[in-house]
């Protein structure tokens, strides 16, 4: 095996899935195992810290195993462990870094400490080796919603965030009141299939001002209608709201992708899988000339596989994280 | 009990704000109201009142986020948790001691607070933008604190 293609173990905990996987030179997946917790959360509707990191626990080693076993990779051949140490909700992250940091330990290679929203920048290089930079990536899952300019594997610029609530947890409230259960990202996108999207005008915040989102608003302004229709079809409530937030991240994004000379656009985060953005993307970049980067479903949601490449740049560009470093619930995406 | 009303978030954030301007390091607030009903609103405004000049952004992924103004002020989201014995996860104790506290949902974890705390319930009132404001401070130190309490609001205040 060649230095460059060296593979790294990487495992994923920082929120309801346990991952691990091995990916050669950052570039060549060579397993990728993800357990979800998605039932367990689901009579909650949102993910249930406690529970997160009791089940982490009790998933880490055959999750781990299975990875290594289907990579085919020789424990001694593993280069290094790569763990996501934040942001996330911090009795999960702590699973996958002390587990980590113990087979690095053991195998006595370096350990690497992975920014999760980085991690999901690298996801799409994974589907797409051949995708050219710069591209503007629209990063939307539930706990993140940001606009980021990426210039080269490491070097990116947050254009715009939230400024209140992630998209993906308008997704998961929202269906929470239309009793439509959880995740409910998945489940508006189903109903919304049978829904007219233009039924209802609800409000596009911020859509021409700045690089900013704003998605409180919108929640808010669906919980009133529905409080003073509540016999409206549901489809068509969830197709309305469902537009009203694609139509804000495309329109964002096609407009830094013209201002800031992009190639393309990218998808990222649990909220890319969401088909009406896919469209709307795939719709935006025909018209505009850009190239359009939509990931599969396994790497847009939580994966270990991004974590293991993330950690193969982050390896070579900065050398191994000491192991003092811990899990952090709040870290923020390195710019520069 | 204080009632108030207000129409618009904007409102709402000046009323956060207006609570903001009794508290001190130790104290707690509870706010209890159905999704859209404004408790981050609220928290927005009495973030800024205290010198938090970072965007305050819904922490029900973090379940806690930190700002520092003239005071630390720690936002809490336990929308998701089950009950107080889940509550170990966010080390409050630590929290508390550290600045004042705002807690989401506070209601789900009632036992695991302490006594002695202003609880805001927010309520969706006639028209989309209305709300109806419920205060009740526990415990001795919002004893002493109710007439400027009810000064603070009474630009807002309704009879209950």
């Amino acid at each position: 095996m060649t230095a460059s293609g060296e593979p790294i173990l990487g495992i994923e905990t920082s929120c309801d899935e346990t991952a691990a996987a091995v990916v050669a030179g950052g570039r060549q997946v060579l397993s990728s195992v993800v357990s979800s917790q998605i039932d367990l959360h689901a009579r909650y509707g949102g993910v249930v810290p406690e529970v997160a990191g009791r089940a982490h626990v009790e998933r880490m080693v055959p999750v781990v195993s299975q990875a290594l076993v289907e990579s085919a990779v020789d424990d001694s051949d593993i280069a290094a462990v790569g763990a996501t140490a934040g942001p996330g909700l911090v009795g999960a992250l702590l699973v996958g870094v002390s587990a980590a940091k113990a087979l690095a330990l053991v195998w006595d290679v370096p350990f690497v400490a992975v920014n999760h929203l980085e991690a999901h920048l690298h996801a799409a290089f994974l589907d797409e080796p051949s995708l050219e930079l710069p591209v503007v990536v629209v990063l939307v899952s539930g706990g993140h919603t940001m606009l980021v300019l990426m210039e080269e594997r490491l070097r990116y610029r947050i254009l715009g965030a939230t400024v209140d609530d992630a998209a993906g947890e308008a997704f998961d409230k929202v269906a929470r009141y239309m009793g439509l259960g959880y995740p409910g990202g998945p489940a508006i996108d189903r109903l919304s299939g049978q829904g007219d999207p233009d039924a209802v005008a609800f409000p596009r915040a911020m859509l021409h001002d700045g690089w900013n989102f704003s998605f409180s608003g919108l929640k808010t302004s669906v919980i009133n209608y529905l409080r003073r229709q509540p016999d409206s079809p549901a489809a068509d409530v969830a197709a309305s709201f469902q537009e009203a937030v694609a139509d804000v991240l495309v329109a964002k994004a096609r407009r830094a992708a013209a201002e800031h000379g992009a190639l393309g656009l990218c998808l990222a985060g649990g909220v890319a899988a969401n088909s009406r953005l896919r469209e709307m993307t795939l719709d935006a970049c025909t018209a505009d000339g850009l190239a359009a980067y939509l990931p599969s479903r396994a790497m847009c949601t939580d994966n270990a596989a991004m974590v293991a490449a993330a950690a193969w740049w982050r390896l070579e560009a900065d050398g191994p994280s000491p192991l003092t470093v811990g899990a952090d619930p709040s870290l923020s995406l390195p710019e520069g | 009990m204080l009632g108030c009303r207000t129409a618009g978030v904007g409102e709402t954030r000046a009323l956060g704000g207006a609570v903001a301007a009794l508290v001190d390091v130790g104290d707690v607030v509870v706010l209890v109201g159905d999704l859209g009903a404004g408790k981050t609103a609220f928290v927005q405004g009495f973030a800024a009142s205290l010198g938090v000049t970072a965007p305050v952004t819904s922490p029900t992924f973090t379940l806690a986020n930190r700002y520092e103004g003239r005071l630390v002020v720690n936002h809490l989201d336990v929308y998701r948790f089950d009950g107080p014995e889940e509550v170990s996860d966010l080390a409050l104790p630590e929290l508390l001691d550290d600045g004042v506290t705002l807690v989401e949902w506070g209601d789900t974890i009632a036992s695991a607070l302490p006594s002695e705390h202003l609880s805001v319930t927010i309520r969706f009132g006639d028209g989309d933008d209305d709300r109806s404001f419920e205060l009740r401070g526990r415990g001795e130190t919002w004893n002493r604190r109710a007439d400027r309490l009810r000064t603070a609001l009474k630009g807002w205040a309704v009879p209950c």
